[in-house]
């Protein structure tokens, strides 16, 4: 028995989690590339915020795409909904309402995390101290989710709380896809000659998949192999399809455990379907950021439809 | 004015501090101010945080934790368990005949006007009988000590009386901070307390209902003071908690919304005032509450705890009257006494207290929480002038009692232990029979000197031992 509204705070503080965690690493891109691109650093800062989805945000305030700006923007500033100080007050404000669902120990990972981050973001972050952040913002949400995943009843609350975290990011990982789509389309210029190899590895480090990739093509950048791997590669912890995995997964225990499939169910499904038949080549063809486009309405769409089928408000 | 220093600093400790006086003496100053540093880390990392209304600079503060326990010997506790029980039995009765055929005012024993022209009476209980015939199922009893063997009732708590998480989680930090003390000293535990809730308002389960029922709390929400205690109850009792937007009358019980659909509640332990528990019956505006709940009340399909009206029974200018209700309804002196009082409503009392300010503490009758009253030795000559107006053009508004010499406990300050006033409060559970956990809420007063032991006012809280002896 869970209450609509526990279901939607469990949600949304995972999908806050997700986002504070998300936006550090999209912040570490950036700063990767503007110490090795100094060149272009304002314009990779400038599609970071596009990437976070907040770049007109940010242009109402500001009109200096410099690392200390955007880097600041980013993670503490509250008029940013999803700066990670934002996604972490929202977290714990959700955490906090929904605190008879959590254990302690996921409560109190949840709270000495928004603890800790308040301290550190208090003042505007320095160049020099940003990787120190960065890595206090990546623990403390990795803090939580090892609290969360060791100590949760897998439930309907734990189901709630996966999807919310799938959910979002999926949509992180196809946005990032989508604002450099473009760098993955096969074109003359490119045919045989070497490609800027910092915008792939801008993909691949704002997912934490460069490594990762190497291992899996044996450093073959190819676009599609790019696009092969955030997409459709299931062992990908952050590619759209393990992400559809694990959504229809917990939705498939939420059928099992109430008795009732709802519309949800038949979104998710149809999705997970089309990752798991479509070929690269096929989304190609289909054009890929038409692709992505679709892919980002569908499932802010499905996140709404779970909402409404189980009774979120 | 003398105190009464329950652990008699400075000398040979009274009997029930012995064994925790001689575990001090051979404690590391430096490491007890350390623990006490990590007691404030354990509150602030669980979250046992109030919310001080009007300050904005502080959303979210700890009350103050003393790591000095306030400790009770079990014949005392005992003693004060007789007193307690007679009290409670007798504030229900007194509710049932209020809401019935009002004997106690037929037969003269209190004055008709007291509880005609109460705010706090609600007509709309009149000859409604609540499951079990309960009204007030969890009582918070302010006891004051001021000697060996002198107790005093200061308030019975019979709303919605708050703090019995601070009781657990401070026994909880204390076993964390000097488990090494607890094999040294024997004390009733108190842990067992949401357990005993739950058993408490399953006994007062509507008729009707079949197979175990299903308990909620209702929160007004995150944004109140006491929500930690709210979700920390439910969570501890294994039930759900739950605010008014999620709650409506289906079929004639009220539900709440679950992501399968709506579902019965049969018991609601409400945290949300009496006036909003219902728009339909009480203040329009509310959204904390559920419209058409009083209906459902008043059919008989859900128990609420407390009661609806239970405030009559714990209103400032009813209290005066407790020596009386006790006897009237439980034929016998009450065990525990009343602080005496004076009610400014009456001429005499009123010129009495005119003449005192200086002596007297003078409280408003439907004031809580510390707010709004004089301590009369305490206040300026400018704050007695200005409030010896506002008596006068509202006498009936007031009432004043006596300053009571308040017994001390020993906190541990920078220079060591150090007497402050304390008060008590024990939390009782009444339904089908009555439950006290032995202990309570210890709130100590943390500036030298100071009566007001209230936390909204700069109060702290201890830990508080009931000896297994």
């Amino acid at each position: 028995m869970l209450l609509g509204r526990s279901a939607n705070g469990i949600y949304w503080m995972h999908r806050y989690i997700e986002r504070a965690e998300n936006m550090a690493r999209l912040v570490d891109t950036g700063l990767r590339l503007s110490l090795t691109q100094a060149g272009t650093a304002s314009d990779e800062w400038a599609s970071v915020l596009t990437s976070a989805g907040v770049r007109d945000v940010f242009e109402e305030e500001n009109s200096d795409y410099d690392t200390a700006t955007v880097s600041n923007f980013l993670l503490r500033d509250l008029k940013n909904p999803s700066s990670v100080m934002s996604s972490m007050e929202t977290a714990r404000t959700n955490a906090r309402m929904v605190r008879t669902a959590l254990t302690r120990e996921t409560w109190e990972s949840v709270n000495e995390a928004w603890m800790a981050l308040t301290r550190m973001l208090k003042r505007r972050i320095d160049e020099p101290d940003l990787p120190a952040v960065l890595d206090a913002v990546k623990r403390e949400t990795a803090l939580i989710r090892g609290a969360f995943q060791g100590t949760m009843l897998r439930n309907e609350i734990f189901d709630f709380a996966q999807i919310g975290t799938l959910i979002e990011r999926a949509d992180n990982t196809s946005r990032i896809l989508d604002v450099k789509y473009y760098v993955l389309l096969p074109s003359v210029a490119w045919v045989g000659s070497s490609l800027d190899n910092h915008q792939w590895q801008t993909i691949l480090r704002s997912v934490s998949a460069l490594r990762s990739y190497r291992w899996t093509y044996e450093g073959d950048y190819k676009p599609t192999n790019v696009a092969d791997y955030l997409i459709l590669d299931r062992r990908m912890p952050r590619s759209l399809a393990f992400c559809y995995r694990g959504i229809c997964d917990s939705l498939d225990y939420l059928a099992d455990a109430y008795g009732v499939r709802h519309p949800c169910h038949d979104l998710a499904a149809a999705k997970f379907q089309k990752l798991k038949s479509a070929t690269v080549d096929d989304i190609f063809e289909e054009g890929l950021h038409e692709f992505l486009k679709e892919f980002i309405h569908d499932n802010g769409a499905l996140g709404d439809q779970v909402a409404a089928d189980f009774r979120f408000y | 004015m003398t105190h009464f220093d329950e652990m008699r600093l400075g000398g040979q400790a009274r009997p029930p501090y012995e064994d925790y006086q001689s575990w001090f003496g051979r404690q590391d100053p430096k490491r007890l101010s350390q623990k006490s540093g990590d007691a404030e880390r354990v509150f602030r990392r669980t979250g046992i945080t109030f919310a001080v209304y009007g300050d904005t600079e502080a959303a979210e503060r700890l009350i103050p934790f003393d790591i000095v326990p306030r400790i009770i010997s079990g014949k005392e506790w005992r003693r004060l368990v007789q007193g307690i029980e007679q009290r409670v039995q007798a504030l229900n009765a007194f509710l049932d005949d209020i809401y019935h055929r009002q004997e106690i005012l037929r037969a003269g024993r209190i004055p008709k006007e007291i509880v005609a022209g109460n705010a706090a009476f609600l007509p709309e209980m009149i000859g409604v009988r609540p499951p079990g015939g309960v009204y007030t199922h969890i009582i918070g009893v302010d006891i004051v000590r001021t000697g060996e063997d002198e107790f005093f009732v200061l308030e019975d708590n019979a709303r919605t009386p708050s703090g019995v998480s601070y009781m657990l989680e401070n026994r909880e930090t204390m076993m964390q901070l000097f488990p090494e003390l607890f094999q040294q000293v024997k004390v009733l535990p108190v842990e067992n307390y949401p357990q005993l809730l739950r058993e408490s308002l399953t006994a007062v389960t509507p008729q009707g209902c079949d197979g175990s029922p299903t308990i909620a709390v209702l929160t007004p929400g995150s944004f109140n003071s006491a929500y930690f205690e709210h979700a920390f109850l439910a969570d501890q009792m294994g039930v759900e908690l739950v605010e008014g937007p999620d709650l409506r009358v289906v079929d004639g019980h009220v539900a709440m919304r679950t992501t399968q659909g709506y579902k019965k509640i049969d018991v609601l332990y409400r945290r949300v005032d009496d006036d909003y528990l219902d728009p339909l019956t009480f203040n329009p505006d509310s959204v904390l509450g559920v419209p058409g709940i009083m209906d459902v009340y008043r059919a008989g399909k859900i128990a609420i705890a407390n009661a609806p009206g239970t405030g009559i029974a714990d209103d400032k200018a009813i209290y005066s009257y407790m020596p009386e209700i006790v006897e009237f309804y439980t034929g016998r002196k009450a065990i525990l006494q009343n602080v005496p009082t004076w009610r400014c409503s009456e001429p005499d009392s009123l010129a009495y207290v005119q003449e005192h300010l200086a002596e007297l503490v003078v409280k408003e009758v439907h004031g809580s929480g510390g707010y709004g009253m004089l301590v009369g030795p305490a206040a300026s000559k400018k704050e007695r002038a200005a409030f010896a107006k506002k008596l006068a053009a509202r006498p009936g508004n007031y009432i004043a009692q006596p300053t009571l010499a308040l017994s001390t406990c020993p906190i541990l300050t920078a220079k060591g232990l150090a007497p402050r006033h304390v008060d008590l409060r024990p939390f009782v559970l009444v339904s089908d029979r009555i439950r006290i956990v032995p202990g309570g809420l210890t709130r100590v007063a943390l500036k030298k000197g100071s009566l007001v032991v209230n936390s909204s006012q700069g109060g702290g809280t201890k830990d508080t031992w009931v000896l297994d002896d």
